[in-house]
C-alpha cells in the first residue's frame, strides 16, 4: 500500500517509538516569538539547560508590536518588557532574531517562508496554533504549548502521538471573485470546528492544485480552525518557483539543492495512499463567505440571512442564541444591510503581497466609506517593501487606509490596534472568537477583496456583482 | 510536576461548546512573561463586569460553586489557540480535573478537546476527561438538582463516581503517554534525554537542509 505525503515525513523524522506508541520525532525547524517562549526560556534556566540547535531555531517578534511609525519605542510597559524579554532570550541563548526595526521581521508564519526556512519535508513547529500555514510547502507543521517549546529547545525533538489522515479534495475551479480564503472557510463550515481535531488535513484537487503558494498558505493557515494541527499541499513546480526565487537567503543552492529537489518530488501521496477519511468540495459551487457567528464554523455565503438559532447543524440552540447577542444581530437580517465601523486587512491568513494585491485592485480609484476605519497591515516588512515597490501603499493611502508597518496587528490587539467595544469589524484574520480583536469586538471573517469592497461600501457586499455595478 | 492520583471535589458546570482558548484567558493577560499568576483572570471578559466585579450572571460565579475543583462543561473545550496561559489560568484558579463529552456529528466521532490544549493539559497535572454525551447530561442534571455535589476520580482506574446518594460510576478512556505523566508527575524533558544517543545518532545523517 502507497504512502501519504504525510506518513512520508513523519517516518523519516522518528527518532525513536516510545513503549506507549507514541513516537520521538525530530524536528528541523523551531519558529519562536515572544508571546509564548518567556517561560520556555525561563525553565531552561532554572534547570541550567542550553537549547540544542540553536541553527535550527529561529525567532521575530509580531503579537505584541506596534505597526504605527513610531513603534520602536513601545509605550506599553508589559508588552515593551516581553519583547525585551525575546531580545535577551536570543542573545543569551545564540538564536538568530528578526526583531523589531530588522529588515525581515514580520508576522512568524510569513516570514519563515518568505526567508526560505520553510521547505517540503521538514517538521516545523512554534508556540502558535497558526504553524499549520507551512503545511502549504508540503512540510509537517504544527503548533506547539510552551512546554513543548521548551522540549524542543531542549532536544529538538517532540513525543507525538501519530495523527490521523483526512484528505479534502476541492474539486473543479473557483468562480469570479472566489478565493482560497473562502475555500477553506467553506470547508470549516462543512466539517465543523472540531471536524479536523486528531487528523492532518491533506488539501488537494485542481482547485487546490491552481493555487499560488500565498493562497495555499491561506488555506492550510486556517487548518487549525476545523480543530486540525496540521494541514498540509503535496510540493509541486508551483512550490519549487517560490522556494528558488532570489530572495530566499535561507533555501538550499547548487548541489543541495538538486538533492533537495529529488526527495520533494518523492514526496507527494502515492495514488494508492489510503487516507482515514475523505472528503470532496465542489470548488464551482463555493459563493464568497462570510462568518456570522463566533467561531470560523459560523459561516455562510455572502446573501444569506443570519440563520436562526435552532436552523445551525452541529450547534445548540444555546450556543447559536448566545453567539448572535454577542455579534448583535437577530435571525433573518441580511449582513450587506449592516453597517461597518472598521475594516482590517492583515493577519497570518491574508496579509502577503497577494493578498495586498487584491485589495488594492478593488481600492484603486475608490475611497473608503466615512464611517469606516481602514486598516492595512503587512504581514512582513519584506512585504511592505514590496507593496510599497509596487505602488500599493499610494493606492490604500488615497483609498483612505492606514498603511502599517508588519504585525499580527488587529488579528488579536495584544497590541494598540483593538475594535472598540461593540464595533463591527470585517476582517481578513482568521479567528471571530469572542473579544478577539479586542473587548465586545464584533468579528466577520471574509477574504482580502470581501474586505477591500467592505469598506468602500461601508458594509459588506457580494463583491461578485458589486464589482459589477 | 504534581503527580495526578485521585482527587475528589466540588463540581461546576459552564454550559457552553466550543470555549476557545481566547475565553478561558483572554490575551491582555499573555503578556506576562511568568508562569503563575494566572488563576484570576480566567474565563475574565465572561467572569467580571465592566468596573471588574464577579458578573452574577456568569455560570461558574454562582455561590453554589465556591471552591469548586472539577469542571464539567461541553465539546470543543479548549480550541483556537495554543496558548498553555489557558491551561495554567485553569489549574491556578484551582480546577483539577476538566469533563468534557465527544460528540457525534455527520457520523463523525469528534473529541470533547481540542489536540493542543489536552496536550497542554497533561504537562501541568490537570487532568481532561473524555465521557460520552449522555454521561455528560447525567452529571449537567445532578449537578443541577443537588447543590454541593461532588466526585471523585481515580486516574489509575481511570473511573470518575459521581457522589450522589446512589453514586454513578463511569470510565473514561486515556493516552497512556499522558496517563503516566499524570500519575507520575514526570518530566517529560527528562524522560525524553534519556534518549540524548538516539537523537545525536539521528542527527548524524539527517538532512534539515541548513
Ligand atoms: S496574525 Fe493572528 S493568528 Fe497569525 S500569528 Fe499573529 S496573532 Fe496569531
Amino acid at each position: 500500500m502507497g504512502k501519504t505525503l504525510f506518513e512520508k515525513i513523519w517516518s523519516a523524522h522518528v527518532v525513536r517509538e516510545m513503549p506507549d506508541g507514541s513516537s520521538l520525532l525530530y524536528i528541523d525547524r523551531h519558529l519562536v516569538h515572544e508571546v509564548t517562549s518567556p517561560q520556555a526560556f525561563e525553565g531552561l534556566r532554572l534547570a541550567g539547560r542550553r537549547v540544542r540547535r540553536p541553527d535550527l531555531t529561529f525567532s521575530t517578534m509580531d503579537h505584541n508590536v506596534p505597526t504605527t511609525v513610531d513603534r520602536l519605542t513601545i509605550a506599553d510597559p508589559v508588552s515593551r518588557a516581553q519583547v525585551e524579554a525575546l531580545q535577551t532570550n536570543c542573545d543569551d541563548f545564540d538564536i538568530q532574531l528578526y526583531g523589531l526595526g530588522d529588515a525581515h521581521q514580520g508576522i512568524v508564519h510569513v516570514i519563515g517562508p518568505e526567508l526560505g526556512q520553510t521547505l517540503p519535508g521538514l517538521t516545523i513547529v512554534c508556540g502558535d496554533s497558526h504553524t499549520s500555514t507551512h503545511g502549504a510547502f508540503g512540510a509537517l507543521a504544527f503548533g506547539i504549548g510552551t512546554s513543548e517549546v521548551e522540549h524542543v529547545l531542549v532536544t529538538q525533538t517532540l513525543v507525538q502521538r501519530k495523527p490521523g489522515t483526512f484528505k479534502i479534495d476541492f474539486s473543479g475551479r473557483p468562480g469570479p471573485h472566489v478565493f482560497s480564503k473562502d475555500m477553506v472557510l467553506k470547508m470549516i463550515g462543512l466539517i465543523g470546528t472540531a471536524g479536523g481535531t486528531g487528523y492532518v488535513l491533506e488539501y488537494g484537487g485542481e482547485a487546490v492544485q491552481a493555487l499560488s503558494m500565498e493562497a495555499r498558505m491561506s488555506i492550510c493557515n486556517m487548518s487549525i480552525e476545523a480543530g486540525a494541527r496540521a494541514g498540509m499541499i503535496a510540493p509541486d513546480e508551483t512550490t519549487i518557483e517560490y522556494i528558488t526565487r532570489d530572495e530566499r537567503p535561507f533555501a538550499p543552492r547548487g548541489e543541495a539543492l538538486d538533492r533537495a529537489m529529488a526527495y520533494w518530488r518523492s514526496l507527494p501521496s502515492d495514488a494508492d495512499a489510503v487516507f482515514d477519511r475523505t472528503l470532496t468540495i465542489d470548488t464551482g459551487t463555493i459563493a464568497p463567505q462570510v462568518t456570522w457567528g463566533t467561531n470560523p464554523g459560523m459561516v455562510m455565503d455572502i446573501g444569506q440571512p443570519v440563520p436562526e438559532p435552532d436552523a445551525v447543524p452541529g450547534y445548540s440552540r444555546e450556543d447559536v442564541q448566545k453567539a448572535l447577542d454577542y455579534m448583535g444581530l437577530v435571525p433573518g437580517t441580511h449582513l450587506t444591510d449592516v453597517d461597518l465601523d472598521v475594516v482590517f486587512i492583515g493577519s497570518c491568513t491574508n496579509s502577503r503581497i497577494e493578498d495586498l494585491r487584491q485589495a488594492a485592485a478593488v481600492l484603486d480609484g475608490r475611497r473608503k466609506a466615512d464611517h469606516v476605519d481602514l486598516l492595512v497591515v503587512p504581514g512582513s516588512e519584506q512585504v511592505r517593501r514590496q507593496a510599497e515597490a509596487e505602488g500599493l501603499d499610494r493606492i490604500f493611502k488615497a483609498a483612505g487606509a492606514q498603511w502599517r508597518f508588519a504585525g499580527c496587528s488587529m488579528c488579536l490587539g495584544m497590541n494598540p490596534d483593538q475594535l472598540r467595544p461593540r464595533q463591527r469589524c470585517a476582517s481578513t484574520s482568521n479567528r471571530n472568537f469572542e473579544g478577539r480583536q479586542g473587548k465586545d469586538g464584533r468579528t466577520h471573517l471574509v477574504s482580502p477583496e470581501m474586505a477591500a469592497a467592505a469598506a468602500v461600501a461601508g458594509r459588506l457586499v457580494d463583491v461578485r456583482t458589486w464589482l459589477e455595478t | 510536576m504534581q503527580p495526578f492520583t485521585t482527587h475528589t471535589g466540588l463540581v461546576a458546570t459552564l454550559s457552553r461548546s466550543n470555549v476557545d482558548t481566547d475565553a478561558i484567558i483572554p490575551k491582555q493577560f499573555l503578556k506576562s512573561i511568568k508562569r503563575t499568576g494566572y488563576g484570576p483572570s480566567a474565563f475574565f471578559d465572561w467572569r467580571y463586569t465592566a468596573d471588574g466585579q464577579p458578573d452574577p450572571d456568569f455560570e461558574l460565579n454562582q455561590p453554589r460553586f465556591d471552591g469548586r475543583s472539577i469542571l464539567v462543561t461541553r465539546n470543543n473545550f479548549g480550541c483556537g489557540s495554543s496558548r498553555e496561559h489557558a491551561v495554567w489560568a485553569l489549574a491556578q484558579d484551582g480546577y483539577r480535573v476538566i469533563i468534557a463529552p465527544w460528540i457525534e456529528r455527520n457520523g463523525q466521532r469528534l473529541p470533547a478537546f481540542a489536540d493542543i490544549f489536552r496536550s497542554n493539559t497533561a504537562k501541568n497535572g490537570l487532568l481532561a476527561i473524555e465521557l460520552a454525551e449522555s454521561e455528560v447530561e447525567t452529571i449537567f442534571k445532578s449537578v443541577a438538582n443537588q447543590p454541593g455535589l461532588e466526585a471523585s476520580v481515580d486516574l489509575a482506574a481511570q473511573e470518575v463516581t459521581l457522589l450522589t446518594p446512589d453514586p454513578v460510576r463511569f470510565r473514561f478512556e486515556i493516552d497512556p503517554g499522558a496517563k503516566e505523566q499524570l500519575l507520575k508527575g514526570l518530566d517529560a524533558i527528562d524522560l525524553t534525554l534519556a534518549h540524548a544517543d538516539d537523537i545525536h545518532r539521528f542527527e548524524r545523517d539527517h538532512d534539515t537542509w541548513l
